[in-house]
């Protein structure tokens, strides 16, 4: 079974390796509308150093919920959704591996663009550090509730702007407790709450979201 | 052996079918025949443990399917109207996946062996983008050569084939059904194979 | 199953709810009306101007009452949500369906009411208070269910589909509520909170019961109402239902 487990992460990444303008126009998206807040609001510096996590923050959580909808979409489309609910794998372990893979490919470059782009907004060392950990602990949590999104919206007319209003609500946690903790170490606050906060919702998510996203993959199919 | 037993299909606000009873052993092929619309896909969905029907249910060996969800996935294949290719990956890369994502632990040798039956192992480095609509179609099929799974459920498999495609699928079938197997089809023209047949849409 | 001598498993058909919903709908019509017009007499007559906040706290009687039937009808319709997924039953998903509308005024009334309320305080119409904002997202996922029953065509999927985001959202809700206050203090080192409501005499009280009971009772009409009406649509376009009970 973990045998089969390995070959759906390597096809998910291959796929994802052979055809990657999807995750490079999201990234570019991710710049691009960091970009626009300073554009909109000014370049004084203070302002700029308090609205950059939150900024920083609202870009990746837009940059994830925009490119979510291929996490099933193209399964869904050639018939390989359906041989993976007939597969001898439970589906939950099968949909917490394709979560993972697009994690990989699409949340952990996030992670690592973001840093790059605090910069931009002249944040401290210590913040970019807090900012990076929370995306961290963070993306994983948006991909396993915009899985649930994408799984209630798959093949429905109107599903990119459908998926945002069902999503966007239950993302607000997450991105008080991220864009908080970096908030709070600006302030000379400990991150400390906001990043534990931050982990306790990963784990939450991780346990449960596979299985609802099982159960609505299943509904969508029927 | 599969059973179905009073199976009720509603798709919307029509009833497709209803009570409808077929027991197959092994050896038999069954034609499921009607016109577009009469349910035979919904039927091949709810028979593959997919879609589950109004009223009515489907007996693997004696027991439900929903019971013994990942028994009956390991003795049974399902191959439905989309081939299931990606384009990404090549012809045997694509064949070696769907096997080991199926569970069919299936060697390089007979990986080669199954494309060589399709006609499809000069083909076999190449990425699937490049493939024809009937050569998708033989990729899907070639894993009818690998792992031997009792049950073959095939909705439409002649889609898209040519005639010597069409005479290579209908001797592997005959071959799958002389060592037991069983299988399920629907297709608009008649195998020409001993087989029972089933009408929907009266 | 027999309780009372009624065998209540007729009532999970449809066609069988179908006139008893109209009796107890018409039946909390009428107590509606008349709880309703008990509660405002009693807030806008009886009850005490306060010395702090004039007249204008007058409206809690509106916005705590349907504050609290926002949430109270969320979790009603993700338990009716729950039922249906449970026990695969067309009448749990309607019903859930049937609440989903009532639920999202209230919640927009709580949310309007608030404003009025804050705008005398504050001096302006919209304040981000840990409370008003949670209800401005308990709003948006009242929105989110609807929308989603709409868009898929299904009528099954469309249930089932809307079942479990109602579920998932229902867990959310407290784990959304919790981070709201923590922002709020994150923010703001002491919590902002609305406009304390003054306090309660004993009238007060009596007033704002009376003010969810009779909200609740409207709910319920409302929301047996709008299932009669679902029924109808449902069941109409099932034709052969009608050969089934031909046959039978």
């Amino acid at each position: 079974m973990p045998d089969i487990l390995r070959w759906l992460l390597w096809r998910d990444v291959q796929l994802v390796l052979r055809q990657h303008a999807d995750v490079l126009s999201m990234l570019f998206f991710f710049v691009i509308t960091t970009s626009l807040f300073p554009l909109a609001v000014g370049a004084d510096p203070k302002m700029l150093h308090t609205i950059g996590p939150g900024v920083v923050w609202v870009a990746a959580l837009l940059s994830t919920m925009l490119s979510l909808g291929r996490l099933f979409h193209a399964d869904y489309q050639d018939g390989s959704l359906e041989q993976l609910l007939l597969s001898p794998v439970p589906l939950t372990m099968a949909v917490a591996v394709k979560i993972f893979a697009y994690w990989l490919t699409t949340g952990l470059p996030l992670v690592f663009l973001a840093p790059v782009l605090g910069m931009m907004f002249g944040m401290a060392d210590q913040e970019l550090w807090v900012m990076t950990w929370s995306l961290l602990l963070g993306t994983p949590v948006l991909n396993l509730i915009g899985a649930v999104g994408a799984a209630l919206t798959l093949g429905v007319r109107g599903g990119s702007v459908l998926l945002a209003v069902l999503i966007l609500p239950l993302y607000v946690p997450v991105l008080i407790f991220g864009a908080g903790s970096v908030v709070a170490v600006a302030g000379g606050q400990s991150a400390q709450g906001g990043i534990s906060l931050l982990a306790a919702l990963l784990v939450l998510t991780v346990v449960f979201a596979p299985v609802a996203v099982a159960a609505c993959l299943r509904i969508a199919l029927e | 052996m599969i059973e179905a037993s009073h199976l009720t299909c509603v798709r919307g606000s029509r009833r497709l079918f209803h009570a409808l009873s077929f027991s197959l052993q092994p050896g038999e092929l069954l034609h499921v025949q009607g016109p577009n619309g009469s349910g035979k896909t919904s039927l091949f969905r709810i028979l593959a443990g997919l879609a589950v029907p109004h009223a009515g249910k489907v007996l693997w060996q004696g027991r439900p399917i929903a019971d013994q969800r990942e028994e009956y996935a390991a003795g049974m294949l399902y191959l439905g109207h989309q081939p299931a290719v990606k384009d990404a990956l090549g012809v045997m890369e694509n064949l070696q996946v769907s096997c080991r994502l199926g569970g069919i632990e299936a060697t390089l040798a007979s990986l080669k062996q199954a494309l060589d039956a399709v006609g499809l192992s000069a083909c076999a480095r190449l990425p699937a983008r490049v493939l024809s609509q009937g050569q998708r179609r033989r990729l899907a099929l070639a894993r009818l050569w690998l792992g031997e799974r009792p049950l073959w459920l095939l909705d439409e498999p002649y889609t898209a084939l040519d005639a010597k495609a069409t005479q290579m699928l209908e001797q592997r079938i005959m071959q799958h059904q002389s060592a037991g197997g069983m299988v399920i089809l629907t297709s608009h023209q008649a195998p020409g194979l001993p087989m029972r047949a089933l009408e929907l849409g009266q | 199953m027999r309780i009372f001598g009624f065998n209540i498993y007729r009532y999970a058909a449809p066609q069988e709810f179908h006139p008893l919903a109209g009796r107890i709908a018409r039946w909390c019509a009428v107590a509606a009306a008349a709880l309703l017009m008990a509660g405002l007499y009693l807030a806008f007559f009886v009850a005490p101007t306060d010395f702090q906040q004039g007249e204008a706290y007058r409206i809690i009687f509106v916005h705590v009452p349907a504050a609290w039937m926002s949430m109270l009808i969320y979790l009603v319709m993700a338990g009716w949500a729950a039922v249906g997924l449970a026990l695969n039953a067309r009448l749990s998903f309607m019903m859930a369906r049937a609440l989903a509308p009532t639920g999202a005024m209230f919640t927009f009334l709580a949310l309007v009411t608030g404003a009025f309320w804050g705008k005398p305080m504050w001096g302006a119409w919209w304040v981000w208070d840990a409370r008003l904002t949670s209800e401005l997202i308990l709003l948006f996922l009242y929105i989110g269910f609807i929308a989603l029953h709409a868009a898929i065509e299904d009528a099954r999927r469309a249930d089932r589909a809307a079942a479990v985001f109602a579920l998932v959202g229902a867990v959310n809700v407290p784990v959304i509520y919790f981070s709201v206050k923590w922002w709020n203090t994150l923010h703001q080192g002491a919590s902002i909170s609305l406009t304390k409501a003054p306090a309660m005499a004993a009238v007060m009280l009596w007033g704002m019961l009376l003010m969810v009971l009779a909200f609740w009772a409207y709910s319920i009409a409302v929301a047996l109402w709008r299932l009669r009406c679902l029924i109808t649509e449902r069941e109409r376009e099932m034709d052969w239902m009608n050969v089934a009970k031909e046959e039978a």
